[in-house]
């Protein structure tokens, strides 16, 4: 059979940043939530670079400032400059959620993975696990546990342990029915063929294909943690030293803060707490825009 | 002589409910034979619920009989371990249907052909490697510069079929499983793909099982074929004889209902019965009598196979009075 | 047996002029249909070929107003008995479709709705695209009347009305697919790639079916596929569509007969017959990518008979005897 070479013309292919900022501008959610998380990170970072970090905690400045030139967020009743305060407490929450989320997804994932791709006995034991664990109101034994605790022995490691706990099986279904669906799929049955063993196709064929999935999972787990954190820390079960959001909402709510005026102590952890969660989301959204191809809006 | 590929009694049976209730029967009592000397074409036609998926499934060793034994080069691909397994892995490959199924679309359209080079070690080099994805790439009429580094989606379906047929050309295989490798290709590309697998037999000597309910193509591609129809076999024997003059009434039919591009040749008037039954349902005797124009009381009892000449047989009572043969001597019929 | 039919010359239902669909990408603008003609008159039955990229199901989707975003109509007209579809208001669009011109798209058994019955799908149907106010709204026990009436004339038994689609085979659930196109009686019915899953014994079975609701009800029919065979055993006309343009259209004896364009010839040299076993005619090269069409007639680089205004100036389609189209400078324009 004769074939032709024939001169291909080049087809005008956009840049990576074109598609990316075209893709941010049809996925809206996805855009504002980066946007927002990259504000707070930026105001973080900017302030652990400038400030004394000392001053988060009491006795440091003067106290029941409003918010000033020299105190931006104002100051408490025991001394604390709440703009520094807000700078370590934000680090400390991004520390809780990432913590708790890297470990909630890295369990989600193993289970998840050795639940479907192995099937069995232990697909029968971990969703089983899964099934009994998740409707138990977590919140509750949340606060049993860190209620329980000595208050010396509750630090933020400590926090994020136990919003793990009781976080993990999420990620675990949702992987394993992922891993389920996609290792039926004709291109793992061509993997085989190719000599592929098993643990190559877990890691190389099925894995990237489900990185969409991870992520949205971690940034689902993160935004549990960092609202199960808070939550304990606004009931007064946190490291009651750190300058948590939520436990400078507790100490203000036990100083009666608004009775007193001094609006500015609880209101600005609230609406960061906001900024947080509402980015957290918005990201969580556009990613699941990002993973469901069906749903993505044409090019 | 030894045989390449032997199914022995081969039977896969589905059931479904608690206690086994209800059953179906995806293949019934099926024996083949390829040879390892003389490599050929064998077509195996049927529509869909006739069993050949099920067949691919078997060959390449995804799934396991329910009864009966296939054995490769004299061994049961089920008990191989080792070494051993891995040549099995290597000399039966396969080309699917969809074209866009087998690619992993996370990766580029090179992962399906440098992934087996790496796993059977069929180059010592990168660029080794290489050569031999831009050589079998050229073999099949592509341009390696306008398909490597691209992404599936970025690829047409006849380019993507293509580079399937293009992995199976690379890994020499000893036989291939091709299950309707060109039914979701442009009616255009198919000539070329056909001829590729025509060639893979011819100059390389790779046994082809071509898997289709294209009866058009199947005629041009095989030497021998095998008619399937719910599981059991119909009819068998070389694919001319077969084709210009079928016995079976359902090869009849299927022959019949060909869409031939010749106005000339234009649909038979033989009345087609539906076949609007549930595929469980259990049918005594043979498969094809409720559609069957000819069916007789006899029906009811499944028919053995007759042999009407060296190269044909058919399992129906129209032709009864032919001498008999097992249905392990089938693959004597067929011609290579 | 499908008999070629017997049109009424005078009766045209079916007008296409000068069609033009483009899809805006993020890579550029690709040309789907670039000035497309086609006239059919009632009872005729047209076959349009072409390989995937050739615009055919673009064609489908445009007449019947279906072309989403980044695709859009850009130019031209469908007169469909007499109204121009392409700038009517939507309201009138939506009763146009199924009632003026129907449409089974690629694939449509499997669109049929797993938890809704057959029978309410059906009424559904006709709910959506009758017209409340006018004097054909028929009452609920009529609609369920027709609806049987269509399921008998597509073969299958009235019961099915009630059924669900999971309980009936490939073959059943694409010919209930043609019993709701034909429900309010269309002038045209279109039918993309109908029995492309289907193995060859259904195949045949839904194309009669098809020719027989179609001279029931005295439709057009345009068959989209790129099955040359399916073509020669059912259509009267067939039109060879490459790169968004129309490049021969004829009768169909004449086509595989005689094929006039270029590429109709390779195409019909390409299909395998029992003559010549073993031998097979590719197409060399590849078809274009719309967003980056070749200058002067889109098949020049692959067309063995290319001379040099081909490569720069597309052709004007020429009409030939035996009322046959054909866009190539081998048959220049009469003087």
């Amino acid at each position: 059979m004769a074939s032709i070479t024939l001169p291909q013309p080049e087809i005008y292919r956009p840049s990576r940043l074109t598609l990316l900022f075209g893709y941010m501008r049809r996925n809206i959610g996805l855009g504002i939530g980066l946007f927002i998380l990259l504000l707070l990170v930026a105001f973080t970072l900017y302030g652990l670079a400038t400030a004394d970090l000392s001053h988060a905690y009491p006795l440091s400045v003067k106290g029941k400032q409003p918010p000033s030139w020299e105190f931006p967020l104002g100051t408490d009743f025991f001394g604390r400059d709440l703009y520094v305060a807000m700078v370590v407490g934000l680090k400390e929450t991004a520390a809780i959620g990432f913590l708790a989320g890297a470990l909630g997804t890295l369990i989600g994932v193993l289970l998840g993975f050795v639940a479907a791709y192995f099937g069995g006995w232990l697909d029968l034991i971990i969703k089983g696990i899964c099934q009994i664990l998740t409707p138990i109101p977590a919140l509750l034994i949340q606060v049993i546990i860190a209620g329980s605790l000595d208050k010396r022995d509750v630090t933020i490691y400590t926090m994020a342990f136990v919003v793990v706990l009781l976080a993990w099986m999420g990620p675990t279904l949702v992987i394993r029915a992922q891993v389920l669906t996609m290792k039926e799929r004709q291109f793992v049955s061509v993997a085989k063929l190719s000599g592929m063993g098993d643990l190559g196709i877990i890691f190389g064929e099925i894995l990237p294909n489900l990185l969409p999935f991870i992520a949205a999972a971690f940034v689902n787990q993160v935004f549990i943690a960092v609202y199960a954190s808070f939550l304990l820390a606004v009931l007064g079960l946190g490291p009651l030293r750190e300058p948590l959001l939520g436990n400078t909402i507790w100490a203000a709510q036990t100083q009666s803060a608004f009775f007193n005026n001094w609006w500015w102590w609880p209101v600005f952890p609230a609406v960061a707490l906001v900024l947080i969660l509402g980015s957290l989301a918005f990201i969580n959204m556009g990613l699941d825009e990002l993973a469901n191809p069906r749903i993505r809006r044409a090019e | 002589m030894t045989n390449l590929l032997e199914l022995k009694n081969v039977s896969k049976i589905y059931s479904r409910g608690l206690l086994s209730q209800v059953s179906t029967t995806a293949l019934n009592n099926v024996s083949l034979r390829l040879d390892d000397h003389e490599p050929t074409v064998m077509t195996v036609a049927g529509e869909s619920g006739s069993g050949k998926t099920t067949l691919a499934m078997l060959l390449l060793g995804f799934i396991e009989p329910t009864s009966g034994q296939i054995f490769y080069k004299g061994q049961d691909i089920h008990t191989l371990r080792g070494e051993d397994r891995m040549m099995f892995r290597r000399e039966v490959q396969a080309v699917f249907q969809d074209p866009f199924a087998v690619f992993n679309p996370f990766y580029t359209v090179d992962h399906l052909l440098s992934v087996p080079i790496d796993r059977f070690k069929l180059a010592k080099s990168k660029s080794e490697a290489r050569d031999k994805m831009v050589e079998a790439l050229t073999a099949v009429g592509l341009r390696p510069g306008d398909v490597l580094g691209r992404f599936p989606h970025q690829l047409s379906g006849g380019q993507r079929q293509r580079i399937n047929v293009a992995r199976a050309l690379m890994l020499r295989p000893k036989l291939l499983v091709a299950d309707e490798p060109v039914s979701m290709v442009d009616a255009s590309l198919r000539a070329n793909i056909l001829e590729t697998l025509r060639g893979l037999q011819k100059n390389y000597g790779v046994s082809v099982i071509y898997i289709t309910h294209d009866l058009t193509t199947a005629y041009h591609v095989a030497k021998s074929i095998v008619v399937l129809y719910r599981g059991c076999v119909m009819e068998a024997g070389d694919v001319d004889t077969v084709i210009k003059s079928p016995q079976h009434p359902y090869t009849r039919l299927l022959v019949d209902s060909i869409p031939w591009p010749d106005i000339n040749r234009r649909w038979g008037e033989t009345q087609i019965k539906a076949r609007e039954m549930d595929l469980t349902e259990q049918v005594v005797g043979c498969r094809f009598s409720s559609r069957c124009p000819f069916v007789m009381d006899k029906c009811s009892q499944d028919p053995p196979l007759f042999q009407l000449n060296h190269y044909q047989a058919a399992s129906c009572y129209l032709l009864e009075g032919n001498p008999v043969i097992a249905p392990e001597k089938i693959s004597d019929l067929l011609p290579v | 047996m499908i008999a070629p039919s017997t049109t009424m010359k005078d009766s045209v239902v079916l007008q296409v002029r000068n069609l033009q669909v483009s899809y805006y990408t993020d890579a550029g603008r690709a040309r789907a249909l670039d000035g497309v003609d086609l006239t059919l008159c009632a009872g005729e039955k047209l076959g349009l070929v072409g390989e995937s990229g050739s615009g055919k199901s673009t064609m489908a989707l445009a007449m019947m107003r279906m072309i989403k975003p980044p695709g859009r109509i850009e130019g031209g007209q469908v007169i469909v008995d007499g109204t121009d579809l392409i700038h009517i208001s939507d309201k009138a669009m939506l009763k146009a479709r199924l009632s003026k011109i129907a449409y089974i798209p690629q694939g449509a058994m499997n669109s049929l709705n797993p938890v809704i019955r057959i029978g309410a799908q059906m009424m559904d149907a006709i709910k959506a695209h009758k017209d409340e106010s006018t004097s054909d709204w028929i009452s609920a026990a009529d609609m369920e009347k027709r609806c049987k009436q269509a399921l008998e004339s597509v073969d299958l038994k009235s019961n099915v009305f009630k059924m669900y689609a999971h309980e009936l085979s490939g073959g059943m659930k694409q010919r209930v697919c043609i019993a709701i196109s034909i429900l309010l009686r269309p002038k045209v019915i279109i039918a993309d790639e109908p029995t492309s899953a289907l193995d060859v014994v259904t195949q045949r079975q839904v194309m009669e079916t098809i020719d027989r609701v179609q001279e029931q009800i005295g439709a057009a029919v345009i068959l989209i596929g790129h099955d040359m065979g399916l073509m020669a055993q059912f259509v009267d006309k067939v039109a060879v569509m490459y790169a968004g343009r129309l490049m021969e259209l004829s009768n169909v004896r004449d086509m595989f007969t005689d094929p006039k364009h270029p590429y109709a010839q390779a195409l019909i040299r390409s299909l395998p017959n029992l003559e010549n076993k073993g031998v097979f005619n590719g197409i060399p090269g590849m078809a274009p990518a719309l967003l980056q069409l070749p200058g002067g007639c889109a098949f020049h680089p692959r067309c063995p008979y290319v001379m040099e205004i081909c490569k720069t100036q597309r052709p004007e389609p020429t009409t030939l005897p035996g009322e046959r189209i054909v866009e190539c400078y081998l048959y220049p324009a009469n003087a």
